[in-house]
């Protein structure tokens, strides 16, 4: 590799990463394998979800992007803890949002959200009403289900096949939306435990210097990811 | 009864590129000069600095830069029939928040217009009559010429620290460089940036097929760089972290990294944050404006501020927004073509195909907002809109520029869109795909308007703006015959999987997806006040010191990204304030 012009410090990390070391100039340099390794998601501590709805999170996520095959599931990338953690947040509670009212939940999907309700609320009133579909659907809460089950009564419910109210017409685009955003942000959210998906698509995360790359052509970048705290995988 | 702050010389509502330009051009006269930012302070140092900039969540996803919808927003209908509903949550389009407005957060790619889409009227009448004018088209001349602007568009490019290679240096036509430009006085304050894999490829293509590829104008330092303001530019390290971020670095095109440092330390200039502009005010004969009358956020009070010329220079929307409510014009009908507040309201059209290489490697993440290779083969000046049956054209654009995988993440259609399926097509094609991108213009309607909405307000009681929008069929035939010319390039590169996106005849404006933040039109400019709400100064008609800047002006929106004819503009407004304005304050003609 090159130098870097006026980043010997960044350089110096780089050459460190890719030679798996594991420590380099940087003043945060902490490998993801070296970092304390966090609650189980049994013990977690929700700041926001109740335990049902844990349970539904928990039993959704993994069927959303599965343990199985290559790359990290929802489950191993902690995917339930940022979804805890975003419905807490003013993101939960839509501070940016424009909430005035009269609503008209009922418009059109293309006319954007129109619930009076706050992301947070919309898991609230959503999660029970799709679980008491499941149970009449498929006689237990989705949770219960078997995997073949869940998966069926996702795909209803992403089909518009499960009867909710108007109010909660976004719960489907939420919920998946959330789970690929717990899967991908940088790990200090809670989600992409240990940057997994990061080095399984090959995204650097915050690396964000690549002077003499653009004309590189056609050469895989070899260099895993670091994360905003300075974690690396 | 208001707080009143001491008289200035000129009051600026709205920190970004063309309020920072009438604030360091004017402030040059000795003026005593005030703007007022609705939204926060914020400069490279410290909002901006790595790592924490480099965060796809909280800037790309929550949009921590943009306006909040709490604070101001719009309502929005597909037409006069329909009921409008707030845009609650943003999606469509980013409307920027605090100093330096959306030229913080932009992609840096900065266009002039081409000279015939500033006379397009003109070009349609001597070259196929005006009867190929759909019915309902508000086609018009800008009253400058791309003649008159050249020197501006200059000046701002230089300012700005824009990278490119001139196609057209003075009416000489150079190997490499967009054939089809305006012609230019001077080459680019810099060179072009490299050229990445992707666009190596669409550019390979492109002149196999007879077309013209050259390098993007961009707004992203090539070199290291000084501007005529004194202000240092660092060369970009593609770091894939543009369109909604702040550059790191100092690389990218900004307020920040052109102007606000020179700005900030001129004695007679000084501006206030979270000081949002309610109103203007305007004398009892209504001929002029006495000043403004701002929130005062951390005094949680109404403060009016005096001045003797008001530079409206917020985003687009929010321009018009403060004229309607100001009075300073009457609302537009669109029944009677009456009034010019709100007239000719248009965006953007745009389309792309997308290309799968399993055995490419495009390095998504290597890249800038501006980067690639370009063709305006299909642009405006290009096309036959007799034989199209259109008015407008695009240019097409191929270069990586993010790579942030929560938003950018191509697919092949019939991929799932979770489950093991997605999970397996995500770890076969990141990294793996390219696109073409058609920018294309957008023609203003009398059903694409702005008015006051009737039943939403802000929280401070005043009514929100009500954006009456939707697609039209002129601009849809030019989006499909672009995938019909762009499907063959496409197919030509061989990818293993391809797959066009163009929205087609009966499509519905969707505020969900992002499409882009060009909103244009809307306090329009034109030779007299039945038909515009500004003149060539971009001075309004109702107050001969009240000058209004900005995308508002553009009469209908041009094939390109808007911020270079903005700068353009603005450029030419502060001159006319300098050597006409300011000598004798009147209505300039």
């Amino acid at each position: 590799m090159t130098d870097l012009p006026g980043y010997p410090s960044r350089r110096s990390f780089l050459k460190a990463s890719a030679a798996g070391a594991a420590l380099s100039g940087l003043a945060l340099p902490a490998s993801a394998q070296q970092q304390p390794q966090p609650v189980s998601l049994d013990e977690y501590q929700r700041e926001y979800l109740n335990a049902d709805e844990w349970a539904f999170i928990m039993a959704a996520t993994a069927r959303l992007i599965p343990s199985e095959g290559d790359g990290p599931g929802a489950l191993e990338a902690r995917v339930p803890v940022f979804i805890d953690r975003q419905l807490a947040s003013d993101y939960g509670t839509a501070d940016d949002w424009y909430m005035e009212g009269p609503h008209d939940p009922n418009a059109e999907p293309a006319r954007g959200w129109q619930t009076p309700l706050n992301p947070a609320e919309v898991y609230r009133q959503a999660i029970p009403a799709f679980d008491a579909w499941c149970q009449e659907t498929h006689g237990a809460a989705f949770a219960e289900l078997s995997p073949e089950q869940q998966d069926a009564s996702l795909t209803s419910l992403q089909n518009g096949d499960v009867a909710l109210a108007g109010e909660l017409r976004e719960f489907w685009g939420l919920l998946l939306s959330n789970t690929k955003e717990g899967y991908f942000a940088d790990p200090q959210y809670g989600g992409n435990h240990g940057m997994q998906s990061w080095v399984y698509i090959g995204f650097p995360g915050a690396r964000a210097a690549y002077r003499e790359w653009p004309e590189r052509h056609n050469v895989k970048y070899p260099l895993g990811p670091v994360s905003i705290s300075g974690e690396r995988a | 009864m208001a707080r009143q702050e001491k008289k200035k010389d000129v009051v600026i509502v709205g920190l970004g590129w063309t309020g920072s330009i009438a604030g360091i051009e004017l402030a040059q006269e000795g003026l005593d000069i005030v703007a007022l930012e609705r939204g926060h302070d914020q400069s490279t140092v410290p909002n901006f600095e790595y790592p924490q900039q480099i965060d796809e969540l909280k800037y790309g996803v929550r949009l921590k830069m943009m306006q909040k919808p709490s604070q101001q927003t719009v309502t929005v209908r597909r037409n006069d029939g329909e009921r409008a509903l707030p845009y609650r949550s943003l999606g469509s389009f980013l409307p920027g928040n605090g100093v330096g407005g959306a030229g913080t957060h932009w992609n840096g790619l900065n266009w002039r217009p081409q000279e015939v889409e500033l006379k397009l009227r003109s070009h349609v009448r001597d070259n196929w009559g005006e009867q190929i004018i759909p019915e309902g088209m508000n086609l018009r001349d800008y009253p400058v010429s791309y003649d008159d602007l050249e020197p501006f568009f200059t000046q701002f490019e230089k300012v700005a620290g824009i990278s490119g290679y001139a196609g057209n240096l003075n009416g000489e036509i150079r190997e490499g460089g967009n054939p089809f430009e305006g012609w230019r006085s001077e080459d680019f304050p810099m060179p072009p940036l490299p050229t990445t894999y992707d666009s190596a490829k669409f550019q390979e293509a492109a002149k196999a097929m007879g077309y013209h590829p050259f390098p993007a104008s961009a707004g992203i330092a090539s070199t290291s760089y000084v501007n005529p303001y004194g202000m240092q530019m660092g060369p970009c390290n593609f770091c894939g972290f543009c369109e909604r971020y702040g550059c790191y670095q100092y690389s990218k095109s900004s307020p920040q990294t052109a102007i606000l440092g020179a700005l900030k330390s001129m004695p007679n200039f000084e501006y206030r944050t979270n000081s949002e502009v309610l109103r203007v005010e305007l004398a009892e004969d209504g001929k002029t404006a006495t000043g403004v009358t701002y929130w005062d956020e951390a005094a949680q009070e109404e403060v009016f501020q005096p001045a003797d010329i008001v530079i409206l220079s917020s985003y687009q929307l929010n321009n018009v927004h403060l004229m309607l409510l100001s009075g300073l014009g009457e609302a537009y009908n669109p029944l009677t073509g009456t009034g010019t507040l709100g007239k000719n309201y248009a965006y953007q059209m745009n389309g792309g195909v997308s290309m799968f290489f399993k055995d490419a490697e495009f390095n998504p993440f290597v890249g800038h907002g501006a980067n690639g290779m370009v063709i305006d083969d299909f642009s405006i000046s290009q096309n036959d809109f007799g034989a199209e049956g259109f008015i407008g054209g695009s240019y097409w654009r191929s270069g990586t520029f993010n790579g942030q995988p929560i938003r950018n993440m191509p697919l092949p259609k019939g991929t799932p869109s979770w489950g093991a399926g997605w999970k397996e097509g995500i770890g076969e094609w990141y990294g793996h795909a390219m696109s073409i991108g058609s920018h294309g213009s957008h023609m203003a309607y009398a059903n694409n308007h702005l008015d006051l909405d009737p039943t939403y307000t802000d929280r401070h009681g005043r009514p929100l703006m009500r954006m009456t929008f939707n697609w039209q069929d002129n601009d849809l035939k030019m989006n499909q015959f672009m995938k019909s010319k762009m499907e063959p390039l496409a197919a030509s590169m061989n990818p293993d999987i391809m797959q066009a996106g163009f929205k087609d005849i009966g499509a519905q404006y969707d505020v969900r997806p992002y499409q882009t933040t060009h909103n244009t039109g809307g306090h329009i400019m034109a030779e007299n006040a039945q038909e515009g709400a500004v003149n060539r100064y971009s001075q309004t008609f109702k107050a001969h010191n009240v000058f209004a800047m900005g995308a508002g002006n553009f009469v209908q929106n041009t094939q390109y990204n808007p911020t270079g004819l903005v700068g353009g503009l603005a450029y030419h407004t502060v001159h006319a304030i300098r050597t006409q304005y300011l000598s004798n304050p009147r209505p300039l003609v």
